[in-house]
């Protein structure tokens, strides 16, 4: 008990409570219901059966009307709690329903049928979770495959473009030559324009190079970021030119400076340009949708998509296939929290 | 479920075998589908019944979702590219891309005699190919939860009531009942076609080309208008979204915050699950304008595309999947209304024991055959689908607040004419 | 402390260990780009390094974005350059026709001019509101704190979810069934239809993408404030400053550097934004949360007859606008910077 009491007044130093700590706490405990209690919700409602889901006022837990085998029927009955006329409360089936009555019976002697109007029934609910919207799908679709082809674009895009981004920004922040501040202008140019306004304009590019309908088609166009570029060049600026005028007196070749002096240096901005990167590629959309026509080259993302008709979406298996999705960058942040965190704010992207 | 899922594994896993066994490495189709309902476990379920019969074929289905087939596929299709064959609902605006079928298939005069109604639907204009079958056919026409009728003590009006008389009758439930949305019209111009054809709406000039803003379409639009603004109808559907995205109320109605749903018969096999036990519920028929009680069809069909390298084994597979057995036990699965002339006639015995569904299903079979000569006109028309974007864009603006009526005709009529330009350069 | 640090050690072990082949690869590259040092000199090194990227940036982005103008100027509903037909700046005059520019309804093409609004509007609030509560949760964070780690998590999940994950979560809140007025029915208030009210509509789709973006920026920001020094904190208790003005003297201006990367990325991500706020709302009610990057999509792919001529101008203009934009705050900085530097 003690324990969570420091825990909760440590502080900035000193004794007494400053108004700050008490402004920072509300800040932390605000943030922690806004920004975790939607990601709860959504696990939570991922349990619930369709019907469940459209529920209102809408419950915490899955629950699902208990049933009970009732001789006489062969279909369980679902259990309800009644209050007859006289004030009492029992436990009845509802064997069937017409109109606003319902006729129901008590589960031990089924054969008596007692008519009960439906404003004093209640059902009688379990929690139940409905795992069936998680292996349904898998059942159905070939999420595996569709993992695998997530995983692979993601690392693959993520390779090349750190490779091609930090050798880009070692030419535009470590040489002097004709024509860098054009090249430099048309990096930044294009940092703003959002990849959905080229769509079209880029579909014809890659049917033309017949890369549509391959996974490569999502790849290549993404790898060339600008904001990559810009990043990495800012932080290799810092990088002070002394030490690439050293190793050229020890007859380093300069792709020997790039690779052995100014990419170790730059890992922290590097680090930061990886996580972008893995964030973006696992959780593009838009893109793979337009280039990838089988089944079997969907990525995640897209095979998410696939729940939603032309009249119904059926949101049970969305909801489910979405945790699913976000399973493997949970797992991934969760190990490596301290490593991310760390390494972006050592970063100092300045 | 799992034993069915084995099963079908199994039996795809022996038909593979036994194309290996048989012959060269069988011929491979992908074929592009989307799912509203149980529709793709259905055909993947005849699918594999299909590859056991024909060895030499292989079909992937690809499930995808509805913005594939309308956003991409076009695309895909216009570079030559794409599946070979697909479902698509956008049957008349893509027909230059189907394959035709006329020679290919076993016997065209079963096509021609019961799919003859729905050919012109997906036929470039003037033609007579033979490009696929209807997986269902729609038509649009009103739910009512009956429950709430009941408990308000209100009579369900005839069938012959007007559409005035109806927005009277659900008020007075929604109000008795403490109910937040009396009426509920799907947020789509196609939904909203029907009714104002009721009211005399002529939509199609004489020369073919739109002729949209007459005092029948006025009609309905103001009433569309005026229903939001006594609380007929509620802004969350019509006023919640923008441009031409569609919105439902399927689920408020499957929470029974709805009283009347007008939306179509493809919910049918929804509502059976996600209403299941709660109320009572039934599709009624269409109510009346001064010109017509009708609802519109519409529907999705299978197509082969063009561009398939194997025209010869797209076309078996089709001929197969619309002879009258296959068909048959697809639409009784789907709980889907037949596009079949055969089997319309003889009537189809549907999967469920719920009677709200059985009943609805009956409903909505009795609408086709009273739909106006217009109505039944609308699904082969080339602008159908520019006429109903630009009216949901702009009404949904009225709803919103944003345009007058006057000012949404004008801004109508002037979407059409941009696009018709723009398609015709 | 210690324990971090190994954490790290482990991490870098790791990270060798991945990085094996890649060193491997980078000594076979090395030869051919020795060689080309010898032949062509520094210059050539140069564009040896610039070369994949800018190949890749050639034809991927810029060709794409010069067919974009090639388009602006045809009209037509197929969907390829060589089926279009030229039509001059047609496409240019109908999106700037407007009998008074202040006023959408009274222009041609409305809906572009209501997004231009919706857009300009929400740039402003949303960079404004995700830079101050950053930096608010930022200065949190970088508190002596239990648990630290944990706190950071909190605020920085949400960053790793997919923009249609995170619409369809607060969706499920925000809806007439949801949770938002589940609680507030609870609460004895009456529920409220928040995607409907116009006001509210634009309030929750600022409101997501703060959510969904914050810790990312908090994270550049916290960055910033744990690169200055204790000393100059020290020095000023000693002095008996208030802290406010140990804020604004000191922790701001050491803060700037980070304040503008923030700044710009935040810009940049707000005036493309659209997936989030597409699913939430669909640009509703009405035309209340319609942006630009919505408006151009559905222009030129969503309707019936695709008119990629008028959303490529549409997309031309607003590039323009951006680049300018981008242009003046880059040379701004530059200027700055020179100035401190002297």
């Amino acid at each position: 008990m003690s324990g969570i009491a420091t825990f909760l007044t440590r502080r900035r130093g000193g004794a007494s409570w400053h108004f700050t700590d008490v402004l920072a706490w509300i800040w932390l405990l605000a943030g922690l219901l806004l920004m975790f209690g939607p990601v709860v919700w959504l696990g939570l409602s991922s349990f619930k059966t369709r019907a469940a889901l459209s529920e209102f006022p809408p419950t915490l837990l899955p629950y699902e009307t208990s049933v009970v085998e009732v001789e006489g029927f062969d279909e369980p009955l679902p259990l309800y709690r009644v209050k007859t006329e006289d004030g009492e409360e029992r436990l009845l089936v509802q064997v069937r329903r017409i109109g606003t009555v319902a006729q129901m019976a008590d589960p031990e002697a089924p054969d008596e049928i007692i008519r009960v109007p439906l404003v004093a029934r209640e059902p009688v609910r379990e929690v139940r979770l409905a795992t069936e919207n998680y292996s349904t799908p898998f059942e159905r679709y070939n999420f595996l495959r569709y993992f695998y082809n997530s995983v692979f674009v993601t690392v693959v895009a993520t390779i090349i473009t750190l490779i091609f981004n930090s050798m880009a920004a070692f030419a535009l922040s470590k040489y002097q030559f004709k024509g860098r501040t054009a090249v430099l202008a048309v990096i930044l140019a294009t940092l703003m324009v959002p990849l959905s306004v080229i769509i079209v304009p880029l579909f014809s590019v890659i049917n033309g190079l017949n890369l549509f309908n391959s996974l490569w088609g999502v790849i290549l166009p993404t790898v060339a970021t600008p904001t990559g570029v810009f990043l990495l060049r800012q932080y290799m600026l810092t990088i002070p030119d002394e030490l690439l005028e050293a190793a050229r007196m020890d007859h380093a070749s300069e792709w020997k400076i790039y690779w052995r002096i100014v990419l170790p240096l730059a890992m922290p901005a590097v680090a930061v340009l990886a996580i972008f990167s893995v964030m973006w590629r696992w959780n593009d959309f838009l893109w793979p949708l337009i280039v990838l026509s089988d089944q079997e080259l969907y990525t995640l993302q897209v095979g998410l998509n696939s729940f939603q008709g032309e009249l119904n979406v059926q949101w049970h298996y969305v909801l489910a296939m979405t945790v699913v999705s976000m399973l493997p960058v949970v797992v991934i942040f969760a190990f490596l929290q301290r490593f991310i965190t760390s390494g972006i704010a050592s970063t100092g992207i300045k | 479920m799992l034993r069915k899922t084995t099963l079908v594994a199994a039996l795809a896993a022996t038909a593979s075998f036994g194309a290996a066994a048989y012959a060269q490495e069988p011929v491979e189709l992908r074929f592009m589908w989307y799912s509203d309902g149980n529709e793709g476990d259905v055909m993947a379920d005849l699918l594999s019944r299909f590859e056991e019969e024909n060895p030499d074929i292989k079909v992937v289905l690809d499930n995808v979702a509805y913005t594939v087939i309308r956003d991409q596929l076009p695309v895909q299709l216009e570079a030559g590219q794409g599946p070979d064959l697909a479902r698509v609902t956008t049957l008349k605006d893509l027909a230059p891309h189907w394959l035709d079928l006329r020679d290919l298939v076993e016997d065209a005069s079963y096509w021609e005699e019961n799919f003859g109604n729905y050919l012109d639907w997906m036929r470039p204009e003037g033609s007579d190919i033979i490009p696929g079958y209807m997986t269902q056919l729609t038509v649009t026409g009103p739910f009512v939860n009956r429950t709430l009728f009941e408990q308000a003590g209100v009579e369900l009006p005839g069938e012959d009531a007007t559409w005035d008389e109806w927005a009277e009758a659900v008020k007075q439930v929604a109000e008795d009942q403490q109910i937040p949305i009396p009426l509920a019209m799907d947020r789509s111009g196609h939904r909203f076609t029907g009714p104002a054809i009721s009211m005399g709406a002529g939509f199609i000039g004489e020369d073919g080309m739109p002729a949209v803003i007459d005092d029948g379409f006025k009609a309905m639009a103001e009433r569309i208008a005026r229903w939001h603004e006594d609380g007929t109808m509620s802004p969350e559907i019509w006023g919640s979204v923008s441009g031409t995205t569609y919105r439902g109320a399927n689920e408020e109605f499957a929470n029974a915050e709805v009283v009347m749903y007008y939306s179509g018969s493809w919910q049918i096999a929804q509502f059976e699950e996600t209403i299941g036990d709660a109320f009572d519920w039934a599709a009624v028929p269409n109510p009346c304008g001064p010109a017509a009680c009708t609802g519109l069809p519409g529907g999705a069909g299978v197509v082969g595309i063009k561009y398939t390298e194997h025209p010869e084994e797209v076309a078996r597979l089709i001929d197969w999947l619309a002879s009258e057995p296959v068909l048959k036990e697809f639409y009784e699965r789907t709980l889907f209304l037949p596009g079949h002339k055969g089997l319309t006639e003889a009537g189809l015995d549907y999967q469920s024991d719920n009677p709200n569904v059985k009943e609805s299903l009956d409903t909505f079979v009795g609408a086709v055959g009273n739909l106006a000569p217009l109505a039944n006109r609308m699904p082969s028309w080339e602008w159908a689908n520019v006429v109903y974007f630009a009216i949901i864009g702009r009404l949904g603006q009225v709803v919103a607040g944003e345009l007058s009526l006057e000012e949404a005709y004008s801004r109508i009529e002037d979407d059409i004419a941009q696009q018709v330009e723009e398609a015709q350069r | 402390m210690t324990a971090e640090a190994r954490h790290e050690t482990a991490g870098e072990r790791l990270a060798g260990l991945l990085l094996a082949p890649v060193r491997w690869g980078m000594n076979l590259i090395d030869r051919p780009m020795t060689w080309l040092q010898r032949r062509l000199g520094l210059g050539g090194v140069a564009a040896a390094f610039l070369a994949p990227n800018l190949l890749v940036f050639g034809i991927f982005v810029l060709f794409p974005m010069m067919l974009n103008v090639a388009y602006s100027f045809t009209g037509g509903g197929a969907l390829f350059l060589n089926n279009r037909v030229f039509v001059g700046t047609l496409q240019y005059e109908t999106l700037l026709s407007c009998r008074d520019f202040l006023d959408a309804s009274s222009c041609r093409e409305d809906r572009f001019w209501r997004a231009v609004g919706n857009t300009g509007f929400f740039v402003i609030v949303q960079v404004a509101a995700l830079v101050l509560i950053s930096l608010a949760t930022a200065l949190v964070l970088n508190r002596e704190m239990r648990a630290r780690g944990f706190w950071r998590a909190v605020f920085f999940f949400p960053v790793l979810l997919s923009p249609v994950v995170v619409a369809l979560i607060w969706k499920w809140i925000l809806q007439r069934n949801g949770l938002l007025n589940a609680v507030l029915v609870e609460l004895s208030f009456e529920p409220t239809l928040w995607l409907v009210n116009r006001g509210w509509a634009m309030f929750w789709a600022i409101f997501l993408s703060i959510w969904a973006h914050l810790g990312f920026y908090t994270l550049i920001l916290l960055a910033g404030l744990q690169a200055i020094p204790r000393e100059l904190y020290e020095a000023a208790e000693m002095d008996g400053a208030p802290s406010w003005r140990v804020l604004t003297r000191i922790t701001l201006p050491l803060l700037w550097p980070n304040l503008v990367v923030v700044i710009l990325l935040a810009l940049i991500r707000a005036v493309q934004v659209f997936d989030e706020v597409f699913v939430l709302t669909g640009g509703g009610p009405g035309t209340a949360t319609l942006f630009l990057v919505q408006y151009i999509y559905e222009t030129g792919l969503a309707q019936q007859v695709r008119n990629l001529g008028l959303a490529s101008a549409a997309s031309i203009l607003m590039a323009a606008v951006l680049i300018v934009l981008t242009l003046v705050q880059l040379l701004a900085s530059a200027w700055r910077e020179r100035k401190e530097q002297r």
